[in-house]
């Protein structure tokens, strides 16, 4: 449980810190909060010769709002995200997943950069990205450029992060006011991963739904985004068997390993019963 | 003159805290500012540090080791391998059981993560570096992993060392891969019984292979002072003198040149009972290098390769009437002890006391065998807070009498009252051996079911369990009823010994001139507060308030031999010794107060803190005055001084006993199970400091939680470990503990000095049945008679399918 040796390295600024990430090359890894990298490091399933510590990059930091324009950088992190209460109101499902994530003193180191850029389907931001369709905002030696988190996640630990390139921001548009939301997480203990987890959010217009997207985390090689499950709620009163739709539409897609949370067909039922309750939930809370 | 306000009786007694008082654990003041001081705390100038190449797999031969890359780290010092330990016949060493067991894989490894090399590197660093390039071609050989199959004819052979052996050290082996086979109690007797009875219950109980997971891993510093020739060593150990006695036999050095040292140890629950690898090799380095080596344990070491617990598959049978009367017990253990049989049970129990299976019931037959036998995992086997195999024990009778009462659709509870040993049959001898000190069961479960409401939780159930056929819940209700009575504080050296070592413990009392005073004894604590709750047995015994005494363990060089602290054994067995001690000391003081007072010893009586003249309590001479004279005047025929040691061989084990009860709610469609309510109630006899009871009870049910619910060290069918990272071994926190309610009984040990029989380990063993029982009961309506622990939510989940209730 001890790293193999590395150099530390400190930028100030964002640009500082991609010059040092180019120079550097392949054996350099960016550390945010280090509450991923630092237990693969430990167990030496990350061997990175170079760490450059974002923490002191101001630019990295804070939540802007501009009218219903959301940006988080990516040094932020998940306590300062659970405590905006402008971010609660605008778009309450980043508070209540983020209070599922690990512990208060994890959170209060973790970034939600770190969350989304680390790649490990256990996180709970990723799947959470995909229902809000938000996008990441790269910074590499090239400049920037803008992904959706649904064209991010490539494999487990494997993105679309180019070498070099920093995650500097999160970038939501906030759904319209009175939509519904809900994560459900099941997990074995506090600072567990999902043994299933959803992320619903939902629309209506007269009592039928205009609008909904739903995804899933850790079910899967990435977070997976359940296109059918949240069609399958379009156009309904999100009645019982339009919830069962999508709960089946959902579980079609779980693809979970067998681990200690259970082997793959309770982790499939429970996407399906995370799905429920979750679109059960939102719609509860959806004017 | 002086007017003097008189002191009060009661006053004169709070200001003792002795007996019964909830006196603030002394311990604490230090543990909660972050100044306690463990083995890792300490420092010594030219300390190297030690670190282990271990297997990747579970079995396989090893064909070559090359060291060179390793060597050339900067601030590597030596790699240690099987060969390097062989000239000083250290490459082996003895097992608690009566096996050896490969310090440093020699030619073999047998389980994942053993022990294959012992890198020594000025810091931990380069140590690890170094583990990392140490070059190790195995030859991968078939794992054995699943017990069952240990004994068939074609399983593959694991200890060739021992592959001849007919004979081991509890009798003929019938295979290689078996170790012993222990039979108590009368079979042709119990098979009758079974043959003849009205009603006969069979069910295959198996407990989980789980770990203690202290939250400090095991470790140690070992000094050897070339000058003086002298070895200490520092560390985590549970038994510090029988580890010196232990070290000594396998090294030849001379016990007088060996001082074994326990600081403060955070948690032991076990895992520190026995002899690892990692000290052996530590103290041949220090001998080799002359400098200090310091060996910790990382979490995945902990819990992968020092001392798991349980693995134990049980097979029972029980006969009864039509009424519910067991006429008859029957059982037969299949034990995991993985690769080497390193249990820590006294000698002539290789199965621990795993025949206290009978329980808490009059069973008038009954018969146990139990065979050990090795596989590809990590060795151990140890009483993981719980005296040798009690909990085992306790938790297949306790499912047992619950499988009955389901049979005859009788209340579980009803059954257990039916089958008690009543209070007049105590002391009571059980049908396998055993004599029951003292005990009032019906008492105990009547207070428990009339505290919790019993009839009104079952008039509950009833209505959730029409209420889930409605369709308006899909939540199960579960009660668990569960009585226990463990068998602690080990014990009469006529039958108990650890390696040949008698197991009776020891108090030596110093009393100073100014009428304070230090108890040293043979024990260790490890989080039980000794240090507090032994000053109040001496406070009762001598008048001296517990304040005023200081209370020192753990270092062989000060302390009197004893064998340690496991079992609870440490309240029955060195408690006993200081209240002993403690009696000597007042016969000397009564002699010099006799002398003092001009009077007879015999018109003497003893009134809280001093002697006074019987019919005359005005003339009296205080332990504090008494104390002063003892040093300091002259009295003819008594030598000067006031101490007094004692060796105290416990006449018989003590019996503490509990009713516990727990409520369920099981959500069928995730399988999360919510603790509504626990309540324990624990006659532990004499209650020494009510506070520190309630404070054991709440650790043990929290572990007895974590087993029941989700603890478990298993194994695929590679011989790969899993659960090894508090990832997923399950280790509760706030969030996941429910509220504890505790209560008591009070019924003293009559063999005991001061009636008292232990009871940190209680809730451990009585809570895991109770949330066993809780859970299997939640589904007992649907036909479910046992389900397999751990009660995670997968698991539970299955069962629930099983039954049909899933949606
Ligand atoms: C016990 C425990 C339980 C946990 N439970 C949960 C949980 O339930 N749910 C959950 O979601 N998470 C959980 N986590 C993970 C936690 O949320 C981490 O904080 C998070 O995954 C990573 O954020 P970080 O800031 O700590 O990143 P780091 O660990 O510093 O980095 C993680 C990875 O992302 C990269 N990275 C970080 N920042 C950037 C950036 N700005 N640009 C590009 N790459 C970057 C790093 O190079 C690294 O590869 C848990 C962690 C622990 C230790």
């Amino acid at each position: 449980m001890i790293p193999g040796s590395f150099d530390y390295h400190r930028p100030r600024t964002l640009e500082e810190a991609v010059s040092l990430l180019a120079s550097l090359g392949e054996e350099s890894r960016v550390v945010a909060g280090g509450h991923s990298l630092i237990p693969m490091m430990k167990l030496r399933m990350a061997l990175p010769e170079h760490l450059v510590d974002l923490q002191d990059v101001a630019e990295l930091k804070g939540i802007r709002i501009d009218g219903s324009q959301i940006t988080i950088g990516a040094m932020t992190t998940q306590a300062e995200m659970i405590a905006s209460a402008e971010l609660a109101r605008l778009c309450p499902i980043l508070r209540e997943t983020a209070l599922q994530i690990a512990d208060p003193q994890i959170r209060s180191l973790g970034t939600v950069g770190g969350n989304v850029a680390n790649g490990d389907p256990g996180n709970d931001l990723p799947g959470l990205m995909q229902a809000l369709d938000a996008r990441y905002l790269l910074r590499g030696p090239g400049g920037e450029r803008e992904l959706p988190a649904r064209a991010f996640y490539e494999g487990p630990f494997t993105t679309a992060l180019d070498p070099g390139e920093v995650l500097a921001a999160v970038r939501i548009a906030a759904p319209a006011a009175g939509h519904g939301w809900a994560y459900e997480k099941q997990k074995r203990k506090i600072g567990d991963y999902a043994t299933a987890a959803a992320a619903v959010l939902l629309e209506l217009e007269g009592g039928t739904c205009r609008k909904a997207s739903i995804a899933l985390t850790n079910v899967g090689d990435t977070p997976l985004l359940a296109e059918a499950a949240g069609r399958a709620l379009v156009g309904t009163a999100v009645d019982a068997a339009a919830v069962k739709a999508a709960a089946e539409a959902a579980k079609a897609i779980a693809a979970p390993a067998e681990d200690g949370r259970g082997p793959r067909a309770f982790r499939v039922h429970l996407t399906d019963v995370m799905v429920t309750r979750a679109v059960e939930k939102a719609r509860s809370r959806a004017s | 003159m002086t007017v003097q306000t008189p002191v009060s009786l009661e006053e004169r007694k709070d200001k003792l805290q002795g007996l019964g008082c909830s006196r603030k654990r002394v311990e604490d003041a230090r543990f909660t500012q972050g100044k306690g001081h463990y083995v890792d705390d300490i420092k010594l100038p030219g300390m190297l540090f030690g670190d282990f190449v271990r297997s990747p797999i579970g079995h396989g031969r090893i064909k070559s080791i090359n060291k060179e890359a390793a060597l050339a780290v900067p601030g590597v010092k030596a790699v240690l391998t099987a060969d390097d330990l062989r000239p000083l016949g250290l490459h082996w060493m003895p097992t608690l059981a009566g096996d050896v067991q490969a310090v440093l894989a020699d030619e073999k490894v047998l389980f994942q993560n053993q022990e294959v090399a012992f890198v020594v590197a000025e810091d931990r660093y380069a140590a690890a570096d170094a583990v990392e390039l140490v070059e190790v071609d195995y030859e991968e050989l078939p794992p054995l992993v699943d017990p069952h199959r240990s004994m068939d004819p074609d399983a593959p052979i694991l200890r060739e060392d021992i592959k001849d052996k007919t004979e081991g050290a509890h009798g003929p082996r019938r295979h290689p891969n078996h170790i012993f086979t222990w039979e108590v109690g009368d079979k042709a007797a119990t098979e009758q019984a079974l043959a003849a009875a009205a009603v006969v219950v069979e069910e295959q109980i198996t407990y989980q292979r789980v770990h203690p997971c202290p939250l400090e891993t095991c470790g140690c510093v070992a000094s050897m002072d070339k000058i003086n020739g002298k070895l200490t060593i520092w560390g985590t150990f549970q038994a510090p003198h029988a580890v010196r006695t232990v070290a000594s036999l396998i090294t030849n050095i001379p016990e007088h040149n060996i001082r074994i040292i326990s600081p403060d140890i955070g948690g032991g629950f076990g895992n520190k009972v026995g002899v690892y690898p990692g000290y052996i090799c530590s103290a041949v380095a220090s001998i080799v290098l002359g400098v200090p080596v310091k060996w910790i344990e990382d979490r995945m070491e902990n819990l992968s390769t020092t001392a798991f617990a349980r693995d134990y598959h049980m097979t029972g049978r029980i006969a009864a009437t039509p009424e519910g009367r067991i006429t008859g017990l029957w059982c037969h253990v299949l034990a995991d002890h993985g690769a080497f049989d390193a249990c820590a049970d006294p000698t002539k129990f290789p199965a621990g006391f795993f025949n206290i299976c009978t329980g808490s019931y009059d069973v008038p037959v009954a018969y146990v065998s139990v065979d050990g036998v090795y596989t590809n995992k990590a060795p151990g086997g140890v009483a993981y807070r719980c005296s040798f195999r009690v909990t085992e024990a306790s938790y297949f009778i306790e499912r047992m009498i619950d499988v009955l009462a389901r049979k005859l659709d009788r209340d579980p509870a009803e059954i257990r009252m039916i089958n008690f040993i009543r209070k007049e049959q105590f002391p009571y001898q059980s049908a396998l051996g055993w004599e029951y000190d003292s005990g009032d069961y019906h008492t105990a479960l009547a207070k428990a079911l009339k505290s919790v409401d019993y009839d009104g939780l079952r008039a509950r159930q009833k209505a959730s369990r029409e209420a889930f056929k409605r369709g308006e819940t899909r939540k199960l209700m579960g009660v668990g009823v569960a009585f226990f009575t463990e068998i602690v504080g080990a014990g009469p050296v006529k039958n108990c010994d650890i390696l040949g070592l008698g197991m009776f413990d020891s108090c030596e009392i110093r009393i100073h001139p100014t009428g304070s005073a230090i108890a040293r004894l043979g024990t260790i604590s490890q989080g039980q507060g000794h240090a507090t709750t032994f000053a109040q047995i001496l406070a009762s015994e001598i008048g001296i308030p517990a304040a005023d005494i200081t209370l020192e363990e753990g270092d062989t060089d000060t302390a009197p031999y004893g064998l340690g602290t496991y079992g609870s054994r440490s309240t029955p067995v060195a408690g006993a010794a200081t209240a002993m001690a403690g009696r000597k000391i007042r016969a000397k003081a009564q002699m010099i107060a006799a002398y003092l007072l001009e009077v007879h010893e015999g018109d003497l009586e003893w009134e809280v803190d001093r002697f006074q003249v019987k019919g005359n309590p005005e003339r009296f001479k205080t332990m504090k005055e008494l104390a002063f004279a003892a040093y300091n005047q002259a009295i003819p025929g008594l030598e000067p001084g006031l101490e007094a040691v004692s060796y105290y061989d416990p006449p018989n084990m003590t019996y503490p006993f509990g009713a516990y009860l727990c409520v369920v709610q099981i959500d069928v469609d995730t399988g999360v199970t919510e603790i509504e309510r626990f309540y324990a109630l624990d006659d532990c006899g004499t209650r020494i400091n009510p506070m520190i009871i309630e404070g054991q009870v709440h650790g043990g049910l929290t572990e007895a939680l974590a087993i029941a619910m989700g603890q478990e060290i298993s194994y695929d069918a590679d011989g790969n470990v899993h659960g090894g990272s508090l990832m997923d071994f399950f280790l509760p926190t706030a969030v996941e503990t429910p509220a504890w309610e505790t209560d008591w009984t009070e019924t003293p040990s009559p063999h005991h000095p001061i009636g008292a029989k232990g009871v940190g380990e209680s809730p451990n063993v009585g809570g895991v049945s109770a949330f066993s029982n809780a859970v299997n009961d939640a589904f007992a309506h649907l036909g479910l008679t046992h389900t397999q622990m751990p009660h995670d939510h997968w698991r539970v989940w299955q069962t629930a399918q099983r039954l049909g209730v899933t949606g």
